[in-house]
């Protein structure tokens, strides 16, 4: 997973992948989107397969880049870990006001 | 009053309403005095609010008017703590909370704008805190440097428990 986050740290490798997001596309889409020379965006497209995160198929002459979803789902799964961290916070602060409210509950009791 | 046998677990909503911010809301079946107490008095902040991997509140600080300071840190980890520094800017008990946060480590990119607002409902309350970062870029890498941490500690703890079962096995 650190694999990739270090590859969508870059900003053009992280327009590359919300580019994909919607389809496939072949190299030539991608180098007018991104407004770089070929020879750039191809390199990044490299750093993309090496961490796994985009496929390669060629159809005649193009080809064409699509992503693998299998590492984003990855990451989702993490974002809900780290997501959790406030979850437990929340849920031992449910806890808390259980029994905030049941000592408030006494001191009424106490005055009546 | 009304006891429900068995309690569901309120969902944490996640939204970013603005290029900036990051909020989370969250309903709480307790008025919002309490809530407003439970987020501004020390004592009551040490018993939940806990850091990653459940590293407990062990400083907490705070001097609960405008423009008072507020310190908090968490650990320890490795011998070391996470620490927050910030001012409150707004205090209106009990519907709005509004500090400022700079942690010593500076991993939001600059001083974020937390406000929270209690909203109280038929004696349910809906806490939202909002966290305003001083751009979209220091959100945006907020975001994956609280992953990236979060992931490196999962990865120390699954070193430690591999090296622990290394031991055993030799």
């Amino acid at each position: 997973m650190m694999a990739t986050l270090k590859a969508l740290a870059e900003p053009s490798r992280f327009q590359i992948v919300e580019v994909l997001r919607n389809g496939p596309r072949p190299v030539g889409d991608l180098v007018d989107r991104l407004k770089l020379p070929q020879p750039q965006v191809s390199k990044h497209l490299r750093v993309l397969s090496d961490a796994g995160l985009v496929d390669v198929r060629v159809d005649a002459q193009r080809r064409i880049y699509e992503l693998r979803p299998a590492p984003l789902q990855e990451l989702e799964v993490w974002i809900e870990r780290y997501r959790s961290i406030w979850e437990e916070n929340y849920q031992r602060l449910d806890v808390l006001l259980e029994e905030m409210k049941a000592k408030e509950g006494k001191r009424k009791r106490r005055k009546r | 009053m009304t006891t429900n046998a068995v309690k569901k677990t309120e969902t944490l909503q996640v939204t970013m309403p603005s290029e900036r911010e990051v909020a989370m809301a969250r309903v709480f079946d307790a008025p919002r005095e309490l809530l407003f107490k439970t987020w501004t008095q020390p004592a009551l902040l040490k018993r939940w609010l806990y850091g990653p991997e459940a590293w407990p509140l062990a400083v907490c600080e705070i001097d609960l008017r405008v423009s008072g300071a507020l310190r908090f840190e968490w650990g320890p980890y490795e011998g070391k703590y996470m620490g927050m520094s910030g001012v409150y800017r707004e205090i209106a008990p009990p519907d709005r909370l509004v500090f400022t946060e700079v942690w010593d480590d500076n991993w939001t990119g600059g001083e974020t704008l937390v406000t929270m607002t209690f909203v109280e409902h038929a004696g349910k309350t809906t806490v939202t805190q909002t966290v305003q970062y001083t751009s979209r870029t220091a959100r945006d890498a907020a975001l994956k440097t609280g992953m990236a941490r979060g992931m490196t500690q999962a990865y120390d703890r699954l070193a430690e428990i591999l090296a622990g079962k290394t031991n055993q096995e030799i």
